[in-house]
Protein backbone atom coordinates (compact mmCIF):
# COMPACT_ATOMS: atom_id res chain seq x y z
CA UNK A 1 0.00 0.00 0.00
CA UNK A 2 3.21 2.56 0.22
CA UNK A 3 3.28 3.51 -3.45
CA UNK A 4 -0.15 3.86 -4.14
CA UNK A 5 0.09 6.45 -1.16
CA UNK A 6 2.67 8.17 -2.36
CA UNK A 7 0.56 8.44 -5.75
CA UNK A 8 -2.40 9.95 -3.74
CA UNK A 9 -0.16 12.39 -1.76
CA UNK A 10 1.32 13.51 -5.48
CA UNK A 11 -2.00 14.82 -6.69
CA UNK A 12 -2.37 16.84 -3.68
CA UNK A 13 -1.86 16.96 0.46
CA UNK A 14 -4.22 14.93 2.48
CA UNK A 15 -4.87 12.74 5.88
CA UNK A 16 -5.30 9.62 6.30
CA UNK A 17 -8.77 9.62 6.54
CA UNK A 18 -9.22 11.11 2.99
CA UNK A 19 -6.95 8.64 1.46
CA UNK A 20 -8.62 5.66 2.63
CA UNK A 21 -11.74 7.11 0.33
CA UNK A 22 -9.60 8.20 -2.26
CA UNK A 23 -8.66 4.54 -2.42
CA UNK A 24 -12.06 3.67 -2.43
CA UNK A 25 -13.43 5.91 -5.02
CA UNK A 26 -10.28 4.66 -7.47
CA UNK A 27 -10.33 1.63 -7.26
CA UNK A 28 -14.00 0.80 -5.71
CA UNK A 29 -15.17 -2.82 -4.65
CA UNK A 30 -11.90 -4.12 -7.04
CA UNK A 31 -9.75 -2.96 -4.33
CA UNK A 32 -9.62 -4.50 -0.63
CA UNK A 33 -10.29 -1.29 1.25
CA UNK A 34 -7.54 -1.18 4.03
CA UNK A 35 -8.75 0.04 7.36
CA UNK A 36 -7.73 3.64 8.45
CA UNK A 37 -5.42 1.78 10.86
CA UNK A 38 -3.04 -0.38 8.30
CA UNK A 39 -3.66 3.71 6.78
CA UNK A 40 -1.94 5.29 9.57
CA UNK A 41 0.83 2.36 9.78
CA UNK A 42 2.36 2.76 6.57
CA UNK A 43 1.90 6.84 6.76
CA UNK A 44 4.20 6.53 9.97
CA UNK A 45 6.56 3.87 8.12
CA UNK A 46 6.68 6.61 5.20
CA UNK A 47 7.06 9.39 6.91
CA UNK A 48 10.27 7.20 8.80
CA UNK A 49 12.20 6.79 5.62
CA UNK A 50 11.99 10.65 4.59
CA UNK A 51 9.43 9.82 1.91
CA UNK A 52 6.27 11.79 3.65
CA UNK A 53 6.50 14.65 6.00
CA UNK A 54 3.05 15.52 8.42
CA UNK A 55 2.42 18.81 9.51
CA UNK A 56 -0.39 19.63 11.88
CA UNK A 57 -3.42 21.38 11.29
CA UNK A 58 -5.24 22.69 13.90
CA UNK A 59 -9.18 22.10 13.97
CA UNK A 60 -11.76 24.28 15.92
CA UNK A 61 -13.33 22.17 18.83
CA UNK A 62 -11.81 18.59 17.35
CA UNK A 63 -8.14 17.69 17.84
CA UNK A 64 -5.51 19.03 15.56
CA UNK A 65 -5.21 16.32 12.41
CA UNK A 66 -2.30 15.49 10.37
CA UNK A 67 -1.76 16.48 7.22
CA UNK A 68 0.56 14.23 4.71
CA UNK A 69 2.49 15.52 2.13
CA UNK A 70 5.07 14.10 -0.68
CA UNK A 71 8.94 15.09 0.54
CA UNK A 72 10.89 15.14 -2.85
CA UNK A 73 12.56 11.68 -1.81
CA UNK A 74 9.14 9.94 -1.92
CA UNK A 75 8.29 11.91 -5.59
CA UNK A 76 12.32 10.18 -6.82
CA UNK A 77 10.88 7.09 -5.17
CA UNK A 78 7.18 7.25 -6.85
CA UNK A 79 8.66 8.06 -10.03
CA UNK A 80 11.16 5.02 -9.82
CA UNK A 81 8.61 2.52 -9.27
CA UNK A 82 6.00 4.04 -12.05
CA UNK A 83 9.23 3.65 -14.41
CA UNK A 84 10.12 0.54 -13.81
CA UNK A 85 9.17 -2.93 -15.58
CA UNK A 86 6.62 -4.23 -13.56
CA UNK A 87 7.81 -8.25 -12.61
CA UNK A 88 5.54 -11.03 -14.29
CA UNK A 89 3.39 -12.74 -11.98
CA UNK A 90 5.31 -16.16 -10.99
CA UNK A 91 3.52 -19.76 -11.55
CA UNK A 92 3.18 -20.46 -8.32
CA UNK A 93 0.93 -23.34 -8.49
CA UNK A 94 0.30 -25.49 -5.82
CA UNK A 95 -1.84 -27.73 -8.86
CA UNK A 96 1.32 -28.70 -10.52
CA UNK A 97 3.33 -29.56 -7.29
CA UNK A 98 0.33 -32.12 -6.77
CA UNK A 99 0.67 -33.12 -10.17
CA UNK A 100 4.40 -33.59 -10.29
CA UNK A 101 4.39 -35.30 -6.99
CA UNK A 102 1.33 -37.55 -7.30
CA UNK A 103 2.65 -40.42 -7.83
CA UNK A 104 5.41 -40.39 -4.84
CA UNK A 105 2.02 -40.06 -2.77
CA UNK A 106 0.61 -43.50 -4.36
CA UNK A 107 -2.18 -41.44 -6.36
CA UNK A 108 -0.70 -42.18 -9.57
CA UNK A 109 -4.06 -41.46 -11.63
CA UNK A 110 -2.78 -38.02 -13.32
CA UNK A 111 -5.70 -38.29 -15.69
CA UNK A 112 -8.24 -37.81 -12.83
CA UNK A 113 -6.78 -34.77 -11.27
CA UNK A 114 -6.11 -32.92 -14.62
CA UNK A 115 -9.93 -33.79 -15.34
CA UNK A 116 -10.98 -32.56 -12.14
CA UNK A 117 -8.82 -29.74 -12.90
CA UNK A 118 -10.40 -28.55 -15.67
CA UNK A 119 -13.98 -29.00 -14.90
CA UNK A 120 -12.76 -26.54 -11.35
CA UNK A 121 -11.05 -24.18 -13.46
CA UNK A 122 -14.60 -23.87 -15.75
CA UNK A 123 -16.38 -23.08 -12.97
CA UNK A 124 -14.32 -20.42 -11.75
CA UNK A 125 -14.77 -18.95 -15.18
CA UNK A 126 -18.34 -19.36 -14.95
CA UNK A 127 -18.04 -17.74 -11.80
CA UNK A 128 -16.56 -14.84 -13.25
CA UNK A 129 -19.18 -14.82 -16.10
CA UNK A 130 -21.65 -14.12 -13.56
CA UNK A 131 -19.81 -11.70 -11.71
CA UNK A 132 -19.08 -9.48 -14.94
CA UNK A 133 -22.63 -9.61 -15.75
CA UNK A 134 -23.65 -8.19 -12.41
CA UNK A 135 -20.55 -5.72 -12.42
CA UNK A 136 -21.94 -1.97 -13.25
CA UNK A 137 -20.22 -1.46 -16.84
CA UNK A 138 -19.15 1.59 -15.87
CA UNK A 139 -16.97 0.92 -13.67
CA UNK A 140 -13.67 0.13 -15.75
CA UNK A 141 -11.16 -0.83 -12.99
CA UNK A 142 -13.68 -3.77 -11.82
CA UNK A 143 -14.28 -4.53 -15.45
CA UNK A 144 -11.03 -4.67 -16.47
CA UNK A 145 -9.86 -6.90 -13.48
CA UNK A 146 -12.45 -9.70 -14.04
CA UNK A 147 -11.17 -9.47 -17.52
CA UNK A 148 -7.51 -9.80 -16.60
CA UNK A 149 -8.59 -12.90 -14.25
CA UNK A 150 -10.59 -14.73 -16.95
CA UNK A 151 -7.41 -14.77 -19.11
CA UNK A 152 -5.18 -15.80 -16.49
CA UNK A 153 -7.59 -18.25 -16.18
CA UNK A 154 -7.72 -19.29 -19.68
CA UNK A 155 -3.70 -19.30 -19.50
CA UNK A 156 -4.10 -22.18 -17.05
CA UNK A 157 -6.15 -23.95 -18.65
CA UNK A 158 -4.49 -24.29 -22.10
CA UNK A 159 -1.63 -25.13 -19.43
CA UNK A 160 -3.34 -27.95 -18.19
CA UNK A 161 -3.66 -29.03 -21.36
CA UNK A 162 -0.46 -29.24 -21.89
CA UNK A 163 0.67 -31.30 -18.82
CA UNK A 164 -2.25 -33.54 -19.58
CA UNK A 165 -0.56 -33.90 -23.32
CA UNK A 166 3.08 -34.50 -21.36
CA UNK A 167 2.70 -36.50 -18.47
CA UNK A 168 0.69 -39.22 -19.38
CA UNK B 1 -30.93 -36.45 -29.32
CA UNK B 2 -27.81 -37.91 -30.83
CA UNK B 3 -26.03 -40.99 -29.95
CA UNK B 4 -22.43 -42.13 -31.19
CA UNK B 5 -21.51 -45.55 -30.39
CA UNK B 6 -18.20 -46.95 -30.71
CA UNK B 7 -17.41 -44.08 -33.49
CA UNK B 8 -13.65 -44.49 -35.14
CA UNK B 9 -12.23 -42.77 -37.75
CA UNK B 10 -8.99 -43.73 -39.36
CA UNK B 11 -7.17 -41.54 -41.89
CA UNK B 12 -6.15 -43.67 -44.98
CA UNK B 13 -4.45 -41.40 -47.08
CA UNK B 14 -1.31 -42.17 -48.84
CA UNK B 15 1.24 -43.92 -45.93
CA UNK B 16 0.23 -45.13 -42.30
CA UNK B 17 -3.39 -44.99 -41.62
CA UNK B 18 -4.04 -41.92 -39.29
CA UNK B 19 -6.55 -43.36 -35.78
CA UNK B 20 -8.13 -39.86 -35.67
CA UNK B 21 -10.82 -40.67 -33.40
CA UNK B 22 -10.33 -44.55 -31.58
CA UNK B 23 -14.08 -45.72 -30.20
CA UNK B 24 -16.14 -43.07 -28.76
CA UNK B 25 -19.26 -43.44 -26.97
CA UNK B 26 -21.40 -40.12 -26.76
CA UNK B 27 -25.18 -39.63 -26.01
CA UNK B 28 -26.59 -36.25 -25.57
CA UNK B 29 -30.12 -35.47 -24.53
CA UNK B 30 -32.22 -32.91 -25.82
CA UNK B 31 -31.64 -28.92 -24.68
CA UNK B 32 -28.48 -30.37 -23.55
CA UNK B 33 -25.06 -28.39 -24.23
CA UNK B 34 -21.79 -30.29 -24.57
CA UNK B 35 -18.94 -28.82 -25.03
CA UNK B 36 -15.64 -30.79 -26.32
CA UNK B 37 -12.80 -29.82 -25.35
CA UNK B 38 -8.87 -31.14 -25.84
CA UNK B 39 -5.25 -30.33 -27.11
CA UNK B 40 -4.62 -29.45 -31.00
CA UNK B 41 -5.27 -32.75 -33.19
CA UNK B 42 -6.79 -35.15 -30.71
CA UNK B 43 -9.49 -35.90 -33.08
CA UNK B 44 -12.28 -33.01 -31.93
CA UNK B 45 -12.91 -31.78 -35.81
CA UNK B 46 -12.98 -35.12 -37.15
CA UNK B 47 -15.85 -36.40 -34.20
CA UNK B 48 -17.97 -32.90 -35.01
CA UNK B 49 -17.81 -33.57 -38.40
CA UNK B 50 -18.68 -37.74 -38.22
CA UNK B 51 -21.63 -36.37 -36.34
CA UNK B 52 -22.73 -33.71 -39.16
CA UNK B 53 -21.92 -36.72 -41.68
CA UNK B 54 -19.62 -34.14 -42.97
CA UNK B 55 -16.86 -36.89 -42.88
CA UNK B 56 -17.73 -40.72 -43.13
CA UNK B 57 -17.27 -42.90 -40.26
CA UNK B 58 -14.52 -46.03 -40.06
CA UNK B 59 -16.57 -48.02 -37.92
CA UNK B 60 -19.38 -47.14 -35.38
CA UNK B 61 -22.84 -46.09 -35.20
CA UNK B 62 -24.93 -42.70 -35.47
CA UNK B 63 -28.24 -42.20 -34.37
CA UNK B 64 -30.24 -38.79 -34.56
CA UNK B 65 -33.77 -38.40 -33.41
CA UNK B 66 -34.02 -42.25 -32.68
CA UNK B 67 -33.21 -42.98 -36.64
CA UNK B 68 -29.35 -44.81 -37.67
CA UNK B 69 -27.37 -42.05 -40.09
CA UNK B 70 -24.11 -43.44 -40.09
CA UNK B 71 -25.98 -45.67 -42.95
CA UNK B 72 -27.03 -42.75 -45.11
CA UNK B 73 -25.67 -42.17 -48.40
CA UNK B 74 -24.46 -38.21 -48.66
CA UNK B 75 -27.52 -37.04 -50.34
CA UNK B 76 -29.51 -39.02 -47.45
CA UNK B 77 -27.45 -36.61 -45.20
CA UNK B 78 -27.42 -33.48 -46.80
CA UNK B 79 -31.80 -34.23 -46.29
CA UNK B 80 -31.16 -34.88 -42.61
CA UNK B 81 -28.79 -31.60 -42.39
CA UNK B 82 -31.12 -29.52 -43.57
CA UNK B 83 -33.83 -31.02 -41.51
CA UNK B 84 -32.27 -31.19 -38.51
CA UNK B 85 -28.72 -29.92 -38.25
CA UNK B 86 -27.24 -26.52 -38.05
CA UNK B 87 -23.35 -26.51 -38.37
CA UNK B 88 -20.32 -24.23 -37.95
CA UNK B 89 -17.29 -24.61 -39.21
CA UNK B 90 -14.05 -23.56 -37.97
CA UNK B 91 -12.93 -22.08 -41.39
CA UNK B 92 -16.79 -20.66 -42.06
CA UNK B 93 -17.41 -21.87 -45.59
CA UNK B 94 -19.71 -18.93 -46.50
CA UNK B 95 -21.00 -19.03 -50.12
CA UNK B 96 -18.45 -16.34 -51.31
CA UNK B 97 -20.51 -15.24 -54.43
CA UNK B 98 -23.92 -14.43 -52.10
CA UNK B 99 -24.40 -11.58 -49.95
CA UNK B 100 -24.36 -12.00 -46.10
CA UNK B 101 -28.02 -12.07 -46.18
CA UNK B 102 -28.56 -14.64 -48.65
CA UNK B 103 -25.90 -16.86 -47.42
CA UNK B 104 -27.65 -17.00 -43.79
CA UNK B 105 -31.30 -17.19 -45.95
CA UNK B 106 -30.09 -20.27 -47.96
CA UNK B 107 -30.79 -23.01 -45.31
CA UNK B 108 -34.43 -21.51 -44.13
CA UNK B 109 -35.40 -21.77 -48.09
CA UNK B 110 -34.01 -25.27 -48.36
CA UNK B 111 -35.50 -26.05 -45.46
CA UNK B 112 -39.06 -24.89 -46.79
CA UNK B 113 -39.48 -21.73 -44.87
CA UNK B 114 -41.36 -18.76 -46.45
CA UNK B 115 -39.07 -15.90 -47.58
CA UNK B 116 -40.96 -13.56 -44.98
CA UNK B 117 -40.09 -15.79 -42.57
CA UNK B 118 -36.49 -16.42 -43.41
CA UNK B 119 -35.55 -13.02 -44.14
CA UNK B 120 -37.36 -11.95 -40.57
CA UNK B 121 -35.13 -15.06 -38.95
CA UNK B 122 -32.20 -13.57 -41.00
CA UNK B 123 -32.37 -10.28 -39.39
CA UNK B 124 -32.98 -11.14 -36.08
CA UNK B 125 -30.01 -13.54 -35.79
CA UNK B 126 -27.32 -10.54 -37.70
CA UNK B 127 -28.88 -8.31 -35.12
CA UNK B 128 -28.36 -10.21 -32.09
CA UNK B 129 -24.68 -10.69 -33.84
CA UNK B 130 -24.20 -6.87 -34.14
CA UNK B 131 -24.29 -7.41 -38.07
CA UNK B 132 -27.43 -5.80 -39.41
CA UNK B 133 -25.18 -3.34 -41.02
CA UNK B 134 -23.37 -6.07 -42.70
CA UNK B 135 -26.06 -7.95 -44.73
CA UNK B 136 -25.73 -6.77 -48.09
CA UNK B 137 -21.63 -6.97 -48.20
CA UNK B 138 -19.77 -10.20 -49.90
CA UNK B 139 -18.20 -12.35 -47.17
CA UNK B 140 -14.96 -11.54 -48.52
CA UNK B 141 -15.32 -7.92 -47.63
CA UNK B 142 -16.36 -9.09 -44.25
CA UNK B 143 -13.28 -9.54 -41.02
CA UNK B 144 -12.29 -13.41 -39.91
CA UNK B 145 -14.55 -12.47 -37.09
CA UNK B 146 -17.54 -11.20 -38.65
CA UNK B 147 -17.62 -14.54 -41.13
CA UNK B 148 -17.41 -16.26 -37.86
CA UNK B 149 -20.52 -14.67 -36.67
CA UNK B 150 -22.37 -15.28 -40.13
CA UNK B 151 -21.58 -18.72 -39.87
CA UNK B 152 -22.83 -19.31 -36.44
CA UNK B 153 -26.14 -17.38 -38.00
CA UNK B 154 -26.73 -19.51 -41.35
CA UNK B 155 -26.16 -22.85 -38.97
CA UNK B 156 -29.18 -21.05 -36.88
CA UNK B 157 -30.89 -19.33 -39.70
CA UNK B 158 -33.02 -22.99 -39.82
CA UNK B 159 -34.00 -23.72 -36.00
CA UNK B 160 -32.39 -26.53 -36.35
CA UNK B 161 -32.86 -29.64 -33.68
CA UNK B 162 -28.96 -29.81 -33.61
CA UNK B 163 -26.30 -27.34 -33.62
CA UNK B 164 -22.71 -28.74 -34.12
CA UNK B 165 -19.88 -25.99 -34.13
CA UNK B 166 -16.21 -26.13 -34.49
CA UNK B 167 -14.16 -23.33 -32.51
CA UNK B 168 -16.99 -21.05 -33.34
CA UNK B 169 -15.06 -17.80 -31.34
CA UNK B 170 -11.51 -19.00 -33.08
CA UNK B 171 -10.74 -15.97 -34.86
CA UNK B 172 -12.92 -13.69 -32.30
CA UNK B 173 -11.78 -10.78 -30.09
CA UNK B 174 -13.19 -10.66 -26.95
CA UNK B 175 -16.10 -8.35 -27.47
CA UNK B 176 -17.18 -10.36 -30.36
CA UNK B 177 -16.91 -13.78 -28.20
CA UNK B 178 -19.90 -11.95 -25.98
CA UNK B 179 -22.07 -11.42 -28.64
CA UNK B 180 -22.13 -15.16 -29.78
CA UNK B 181 -21.72 -16.15 -26.34
CA UNK B 182 -25.00 -14.03 -25.38
CA UNK B 183 -26.37 -15.95 -28.63
CA UNK B 184 -25.64 -19.10 -27.57
CA UNK B 185 -27.08 -18.82 -24.34
CA UNK B 186 -30.18 -17.27 -25.25
CA UNK B 187 -31.09 -20.45 -27.73
CA UNK B 188 -29.59 -23.21 -25.55
CA UNK B 189 -32.21 -21.69 -22.73
CA UNK B 190 -34.89 -21.39 -25.20
CA UNK B 191 -34.28 -25.66 -25.95
CA UNK B 192 -31.30 -25.39 -28.31
CA UNK B 193 -28.97 -29.03 -28.22
CA UNK B 194 -25.64 -27.68 -28.47
CA UNK B 195 -22.44 -29.81 -29.36
CA UNK B 196 -19.68 -27.35 -29.58
CA UNK B 197 -16.11 -27.86 -29.32
CA UNK B 198 -14.08 -25.11 -28.43
CA UNK B 199 -10.70 -23.89 -26.58
CA UNK B 200 -12.17 -20.99 -24.90
CA UNK B 201 -12.71 -21.55 -21.32
CA UNK B 202 -16.01 -18.92 -21.38
CA UNK B 203 -17.54 -20.34 -23.97
CA UNK B 204 -17.04 -24.21 -22.36
CA UNK B 205 -18.23 -22.84 -19.02
CA UNK B 206 -21.63 -22.10 -20.44
CA UNK B 207 -22.22 -25.57 -21.50
CA UNK B 208 -23.82 -28.01 -19.17
CA UNK B 209 -20.94 -30.95 -19.70
CA UNK B 210 -17.73 -31.22 -20.83
CA UNK B 211 -16.03 -34.15 -22.55
CA UNK B 212 -12.64 -34.15 -22.72
CA UNK B 213 -10.61 -35.45 -25.69
CA UNK B 214 -7.06 -36.88 -25.81
CA UNK B 215 -5.66 -38.89 -28.77
CA UNK B 216 -9.30 -39.80 -29.97
CA UNK B 217 -10.55 -41.43 -27.05
CA UNK B 218 -12.73 -39.80 -24.46
CA UNK B 219 -11.08 -39.28 -21.30
CA UNK B 220 -13.64 -37.00 -18.88
CA UNK B 221 -17.14 -36.74 -19.91
CA UNK B 222 -18.53 -34.83 -16.88
CA UNK B 223 -21.01 -31.96 -15.72
CA UNK B 224 -19.43 -28.39 -14.59
CA UNK B 225 -19.89 -27.64 -10.88
CA UNK B 226 -21.29 -24.85 -9.81
CA UNK B 227 -19.58 -22.87 -6.77
CA UNK B 228 -21.19 -22.30 -3.14
CA UNK B 229 -20.19 -18.71 -3.68
CA UNK B 230 -20.82 -16.10 -1.02
CA UNK B 231 -23.96 -14.36 -2.24
CA UNK B 232 -23.35 -10.56 -3.34
CA UNK B 233 -19.78 -10.94 -4.41
CA UNK B 234 -17.72 -8.14 -6.04
CA UNK B 235 -14.77 -8.26 -7.66
CA UNK B 236 -12.93 -7.17 -4.97
CA UNK B 237 -13.05 -11.20 -4.14
CA UNK B 238 -11.01 -11.92 -7.42
CA UNK B 239 -8.09 -9.18 -7.00
CA UNK B 240 -4.81 -8.99 -5.25
CA UNK B 241 -3.33 -6.05 -6.21
CA UNK B 242 0.03 -5.45 -4.72
CA UNK B 243 2.43 -2.68 -4.71
N1 LIG C 1 -8.23 -35.19 -43.92
C1 LIG C 1 -7.30 -35.76 -43.16
N2 LIG C 1 -6.42 -36.65 -43.64
C2 LIG C 1 -5.49 -37.23 -42.87
N3 LIG C 1 -5.35 -37.00 -41.56
C3 LIG C 1 -6.20 -36.13 -40.99
C4 LIG C 1 -7.21 -35.46 -41.75
N4 LIG C 1 -7.90 -34.64 -40.91
C5 LIG C 1 -7.34 -34.78 -39.69
N5 LIG C 1 -6.33 -35.68 -39.73
C6 LIG C 1 -5.51 -36.12 -38.57
O1 LIG C 1 -6.39 -36.65 -37.61
C7 LIG C 1 -5.99 -36.27 -36.30
C8 LIG C 1 -7.14 -35.53 -35.63
O2 LIG C 1 -7.35 -34.31 -36.31
P1 LIG C 1 -8.55 -33.31 -35.96
O3 LIG C 1 -9.80 -34.09 -35.91
O4 LIG C 1 -8.47 -32.19 -36.90
O5 LIG C 1 -8.14 -32.87 -34.48
P2 LIG C 1 -8.51 -31.53 -33.65
O6 LIG C 1 -9.72 -30.92 -34.28
O7 LIG C 1 -8.72 -32.03 -32.26
O8 LIG C 1 -7.32 -30.65 -33.73
C9 LIG C 1 -4.74 -35.47 -36.46
O9 LIG C 1 -3.64 -36.30 -36.28
C10 LIG C 1 -4.82 -34.99 -37.89
O10 LIG C 1 -3.54 -34.78 -38.42
MG1 LIG D 1 -9.98 -28.95 -35.09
Amino acid sequence: MRLPLLALLAKEPAHGYELKQALEVTFGSAYPSPNIGQIYVTLGRLEKDGFVRAVDVEQSNRPNKKVYYLTAAGREALEAWVDEPTEGPRVRDEFFMKLVLAPLTGISDRMALVNRQRRHYLSLMRDLDELAERTDPGNRVARLLIEGAMLHLQADLDWLERCQEDLN
Amino acid sequence: MIRAIGLVKIYQTGGLPVPAVRGVDLVVEPGEFVAIMGPSGSGKSTFVHMLGGLETRTSGEIWLDGKRADTLSESGWAVLRRQKVGFVFQFFNLVTNMTVADNVELPALLGGASPKHARERREYLLAELGLEERASAAPGQLSGGEQQRVALARALANQPRLLLADEPTGNLDSRNTRDVLKLLGKVHRQGQTIVLVTHDARVASMADRVVSLLDGQIVDDAPIARIQRRPGGTAGDIVELRG
